[in-house]
């Protein structure tokens, strides 16, 4: 059977794809940025999973103002990066897993969640900068990835105890599906940031750390943030941490925190990564409960 | 949502990208949507004015393009994952495009963010210097 063991959240920052792709990120000067990533990259060759289901936002490259779908699944067999502007990023193709992709909108689809289902598309950085900081520079990703893109561009992101369910729905999906396979879920984008106005560039360390301190145990008071507080606490874009809900409600209750990395300012943002390890067995007496 | 106080309307410095700024910078964003290919950057470069006129802009909406107003451009229903793709056909950053809405230049915006970047405090309410606690906050300590 197909089992979630492990999940992780980071930021997205365009700036991180940069410096890899133009060979600068082994400079001294982003040392506090990447050195958070080294434990990371040892973590995932140990861990090996065969699936990544990465919840990242779109930003305006795949889905523009004529469809803006809340969530969205891509069920295809493989994602080109996409051009943003200025060439699409020098990584690998991503490669889909359309099987288990499809297996699982139908299963959430018949959980009573709404998706939209995507066979062809174009990855942006909030997909392919996670894929970067975590498996570094590399021929090929060594893993299959599904995408699920949210909607964090137009007001209203979905709630964070929607998020935090449909995580709960795709661990239910993933555990029904026949196949032996190691999956992870990865939550991506923030933490706080705000790109516009005469309030931009704001930064709110203590709320980005009480949020990875609260996702451990105390997530379920995380998903009754409105994205209203969102926005004033953590700025405009900060609301994009909703996604990180995905992943903590795809893990068990009981989780490990195996790595957390926080650093100010990446560009615009704070930078914000951790891992999560499900506790042992848990899943086992769960089910016999 | 017309004509009624919005939760997020007391935030200061701040424009939400709703459906009322969608709905009226409609136009506007998938015109920066087209920036996205390289055979448009080129149109648009050459001949900005006659570019814009291809689409169903107001003549408010281009003025601000022209003008590279991105504070005017937001009010204008204009959202920043689509403006700054005027900026990047420019070759600007995204901190370059983003300082011009603060009162800080580029060089004082990036030393900001450098020192750890703009605090909230004073920031959370357009009402009152202080911040208060939220009345929605039913998770700040």
């Amino acid at each position: 059977m197909a089992k979630v063991t492990s999940g992780l959240g980071t930021s997205h920052i365009p700036l991180l794809g940069y410096l890899m792709d133009k060979g600068e990120s082994h400079l001294e000067k982003w040392a506090p940025i990447f050195k958070g990533y080294e434990f990371t990259k040892k973590w995932i060759r140990e861990q090996k999973p065969d699936v990544v289901i990465l919840v990242y936002n779109d930003h305006a490259t795949t889905f523009d103002m004529k469809l803006i779908p809340t969530f969205a699944i891509g069920c295809g067999e493989s994602y080109r990066p996409a051009d943003e502007g200025y060439g699409a990023r020098p990584v690998p193709l991503v490669k889909g897993a359309p099987k288990l992709a499809w297996h699982i909108a139908e299963s959430v689809i018949l959980q009573g969640f709404d998706l939209t289902i995507v066979n062809e598309m174009t990855v942006d950085h909030g997909l392919t900068v996670p894929l970067s900081m975590v498996f570094g520079e590399v021929e090929e990703w060594p893993c299959q990835v599904i995408p699920l893109a949210v909607n964090t561009v137009v007001y209203p992101a979905p709630t964070g105890e929607r998020c935090l369910a449909l995580g709960k729905a795709i661990r239910a999906a993933v555990e029904q599906f026949p196949d032996d396979l190691t999956v992870q879920v990865w939550g991506t984008g923030g933490m706080s940031h705000q790109l516009l106005g005469e309030r931009a560039g704001l930064i709110n360390r203590e709320w980005d750390l009480a949020f990875m301190d609260d996702l451990k145990n105390d997530y379920e008071k995380l998903a009754k943030i409105s994205q209203v507080e969102y926005i004033r606490e953590s700025g405009t874009e900060g609301s994009e941490m909703v996604m990180w809900l995905i992943m903590r409600g795809a893990l068990n209750h009981e989780v490990q925190e195996v790595h957390r990395h926080y650093h100010v300012p990446v560009s615009n943002t704070a930078l914000g990564h951790l891992i999560y390890e499900n506790a042992s067995q848990e899943s086992e007496e769960e089910k016999t409960l | 949502m017309n004509n009624q106080q919005k939760p997020y309307d007391n935030i200061p410095g701040t424009t939400v990208f709703d459906g009322d700024m969608a709905r009226i910078g409609f136009h506007l964003n998938q015109f920066c949507m087209s920036l996205m290919q390289e055979s448009n950057r080129v149109a648009f470069k050459q001949n900005e004015r006659a570019y814009l006129d291809q689409w169903p802009m107001t003549e408010a909406q281009k003025t601000a393009v022209l003008e590279r107003n991105f504070s005017q451009l937001i009010a204008l229903g204009g959202n920043i994952y689509y403006l700054v793709k005027i900026s990047s056909t420019d070759g600007l950053s995204v901190a370059a495009a983003v300082s011009t809405m603060t009162d800080l230049s580029v060089d004082e915006y990036i030393d900001m963010m450098r020192r750890g970047g703009r605090s909230p405090e004073g920031n959370r309410f357009t009402d009152q210097g202080e911040s208060k606690p939220s009345e929605e906050s039913l998770w700040q300590k």
